[in-house]
């Protein structure tokens, strides 16, 4: 009798019951969630079917029949509006990886310089950061658009920088690397060379680790592979790559690497305006290295560089990483900001297509779908290295 | 010793100080010296070409002959009485809170004076000239009101709060009015624009998404399996996409999933899209601020015999929010920021306006002036509040550890 006394005090009513509450909360928001978005599928799908339209993913075999500006794949307005959406998908992808190893190398720049001894150049640094910070970078994009890129003088009066790189209203035409038929063949020399050279450079590694002698493992390693390239370069018959200068020819110039206006501005702006941040990023990371650090690698008599490379880069590193990933992730929505420039991004393609055929769902699915993926993609990579370089506790 | 020579050897103390100020600052080692020639050529260039484009290239009479438009827009001229009225108010409650969190109203009125100089010169009606006068006058009188009328403060410091919620919807009603009334004629929406517009924007956002930012913040952790997934959901969807996106679905979709008989208006889906974004990194500042809290409060709290919803609401949230106000600022400028993407959706902001005043025929060309001239604009906003968040940070000692 007492037991089935004790178990009645232990167990409340079940209206009082913790746990059957949890359960009973979690039912009723399951069910107002499901309401909500049935009760808006319902109005959605009456909405579209007044319309005349039936959901679904069929559209994306139809061709396009719109030209885009800029086509690193191949693209005819014949192709179909999937081939189009890879298109900006891929132009997407091109200005945000150029943006990001451009903005970083900026970012550490500035980063350093605002912690420089300077007080001029820390000056410079924090004047750059505070303008370009507290200003919207949709601004800065039609700043760089309408008042920097178009404003350059007509082709035939292009501005000729050293390189040689013209700048004019038609974009930017500057000096590339052009790879010739034996190309392939002189790849193969690169490769191998790598491979030797990893094993060289981990050999000296080891060497340096075993002796405690420096065994320039950079220099052995990276000789190494200059003296493979070097051979590959004159067994292979002929130039594997040759310069390619752009020279105008009618009313645009040919050969070399040509950036439009659109892509220029975009890709300055996102640039210049991330590495603000990036920047911030950087300086906060060097700062966040105690002060003791640095004064113990004096002590063992390491010079500035030393320490820089071997004591305060790596421990400022795992402070970096995570605000650093989050600076790319925003760099390449941003990239979305395209649309307001006319840079055939992935949003702005899908725009058109969305124009064109009314697929509102379809069309937002295939854009958030591709973003997401993106960041997702952009995150691991992220994560694996900050996996690597993550201070091992104990 | 003299006077006269202590003040020599002060002097010469000073000169010495700064000579070696000079040396460890710009001089020392030579290298430095050599980036301080590169960079006082690079300062000089840059300063001496902003300056003569400044006094001499720049052509303002774009600006200046659209000052109205920049401000607000297409708003109805006659009706502009209630936009100085919602300034009036906003700065009275401005210069109560001023005044009752310990602001001095010296300070206020030099604040003031500067703003004041500059709106006497600028090319602005007399009657504008006026206004700004008063409704800065308004300003330094109820921050004097609120710092020597003591028995005033706590009071105020209690009311305020919710004085600045109430006022929030006032402007709102104030703003838009009723349709077919006499005295408050209704003015759509569509004829918001300018400055104005973009601070709507991004005050509606951040007022209407500090609830739901809360609740998903709370929902994110929370030990319910089915609220908790849902949160974590909604907040990285929602993180995973440019804003441009989650507007673009606010115009288009919010007619589809509204009923047919319910229509909204552009602004008003803007305002939801941009909502919803800012819900959700507002839950993530939120949830930094829960984390932050160490186990033993909540402990406490449970060993009081505390709910879920009274530990929430009077031991974890206010030490929570208290600790995320910096980073809550912080959102609230790139927020402020960001409302300039509705530009692209066709809404008549601060940037949109500058993009019609450019395409008119008469001032083709000037797109550096009034580029540079909105630029200033939010700047200065944006500058204002990342300045008025690092002064919170060091007076509620967050962020120092």
């Amino acid at each position: 009798m007492t037991t089935a006394t004790v178990s009645e005090h232990a167990r409340p009513p079940f209206w009082r019951d913790e746990r059957v509450l949890a359960v009973i909360a979690q039912i009723i928001f399951l069910i107002v969630v499901i309401v909500v978005a049935a009760y808006m599928y319902s109005n959605m799908y009456h909405e579209l079917s007044r319309r005349g339209l039936k959901p679904g993913f069929d559209f994306l075999k139809l061709e396009a029949g719109f030209p885009i500006g800029e086509t690193p794949i191949p693209y005819t307005p014949g192709d179909t509006y999937a081939r189009a959406f890879l298109v900006g998908v891929v132009n997407t992808i091109k200005v945000s990886v150029i943006g990001i190893i451009l903005a970083t190398i900026l970012g550490i720049v500035i980063g350093v310089a605002r912690l420089s001894t300077n007080w001029l150049l820390r000056a410079i640094a924090t004047v750059y950061i505070e303008i370009i910070r507290n200003t919207p970078l949709l601004v800065q994009l039609f700043f760089w658009f309408t008042a920097v890129m178009l404003k350059f003088p007509r082709i035939k009066q292009a501005i000729r920088l050293p390189g040689p790189i013209y700048l004019s209203n038609r974009g930017i035409a500057m000096v590339w690397f052009k790879p010739t038929e034996s190309f392939s063949l002189w790849l193969i020399f690169l490769l191998a060379g790598l491979v030797v050279a990893t094993l060289v450079f981990r050999y000296r590694s080891h060497y340096q680790d075993r002796t405690g002698n420096p065994g320039y493992p950079w220099i052995f390693g990276s000789a190494t592979w200059l003296l493979f390239a070097l051979v590959g370069w004159f067994l292979v018959p002929g130039a594997p790559i040759t310069v390619d200068k752009p020279v105008l020819a009618g009313l645009n110039f040919k050969g070399g690497a040509r950036l439009t206006p659109e892509f220029s501005a975009l890709l300055v702006g996102l640039v210049v305006y991330t590495a603000a941040f990036i920047a911030e990023v950087v300086r906060a990371g060097i700062l966040a290295v105690d002060k003791g650090q640095r004064e113990a690698a004096k002590a063992l008599g390491l010079t500035d560089f030393q320490m820089m490379r071997y004591i305060v880069f790596p421990q400022a590193m795992r402070v970096i990483i995570p605000p650093l990933t989050s600076q790319y992730l925003n760099l390449t929505k941003n990239s979305s900001l395209a649309v307001a420039i006319g840079y055939p991004d992935l949003f702005n393609v899908a725009g058109t297509i969305f124009n064109q055929t009314g697929k509102s769902i379809e069309v937002i699915t295939l854009i958030m779908g591709s973003y997401l993926s993106m960041s997702l993609l952009t995150s691991l990579f992220m994560n694996w290295y900050n996996r690597r370089v993550r201070l091992v506790e104990r | 010793m003299t006077p006269k020579s202590i003040a020599m050897q002060t002097r010469r103390q000073l000169l010495r100080d700064f000579l070696t100020w000079l040396k460890e600052n710009l001089f020392s080692p030579w290298y430095n010296a050599l980036i301080t020639i590169v960079s006082a050529a690079v300062i000089y260039v840059a300063l001496k070409g902003i300056l003569h484009w400044v006094f001499y290239g720049a052509k303002w009479g774009v600006v200046t002959t659209n000052l109205r438009l920049f401000a607000v827009g297409p708003y109805p001229t006659d009706q502009l009485w209630r936009v100085w009225l919602a300034l009036g108010l906003a700065l009275v409650l401005g210069g109560l809170s001023w005044g009752a969190w310990g602001g001095r109203s010296l300070v206020a009125l030099i604040l003031v004076i500067p703003f004041l100089v500059v709106f006497w010169l600028a090319p602005i009606t007399p009657a504008a000239k006026r206004n700004w006068t008063v409704v800065l006058f308004l300003f330094v009188l109820s921050s004097a009101v609120a710092e020597f009328v003591r028995p005033l403060r706590k009071p105020l410091q209690k009311i305020l709060p919710f004085a600045w919620l109430v006022a929030f919807f006032v402007t709102l009603v104030l703003l838009h009015g009723f349709k077919g009334s006499q005295r408050l004629p209704l003015v759509e929406t569509g004829l918001w624009g300018g400055l104005l517009l973009t601070i709507l924007l991004a005050v509606v956002a951040i007022v209407l998404s500090f609830p739901i930012g809360v609740l998903l913040a709370l929902g994110r952790r929370s030990s319910l399996p089915i609220v908790k997934l849902f949160s974590i959901f909604y907040i990285e969807l929602i993180r995973g996409v440019p804003l441009v996106t989650v507007l673009f679905m606010a115009q288009i979709m919010l007619p589809l999933f509204l009923p047919p008989n319910l229509r909204i208006d552009k602004v008003l889906r803007a305002m939801a899209g941009m909502t919803l974004f800012a819900a959700a990194y507002l839950a993530e500042n939120v949830r930094g601020g829960l984390q932050a809290i160490p186990k033993g409060q909540y402990e406490a709290a449970q060993a009081l015999g505390l709910n879920y919803y009274q530990t929430m609401r009077y031991i974890i949230l206010p030490q929570a929010l208290r600790a995320v106000i910096p980073a809550i600022v912080g959102q609230f400028i790139s927020l402020f920021k960001d409302t300039s993407l509705v530009a692209i959706v066709g809404l008549l902001d601060l940037l949109s306006i500058a993009l019609s005043v450019i395409a008119q025929p008469q001032w083709i060309g000037l797109q550096r002036e009034v580029f540079a001239f909105i630029g200033v604009i939010y700047w200065i906003f944006c500058y204002a509040m990342s300045y008025a968040s690092r002064r919170l940070e060091v007076k509620l000692g967050v962020g120092v550890r």
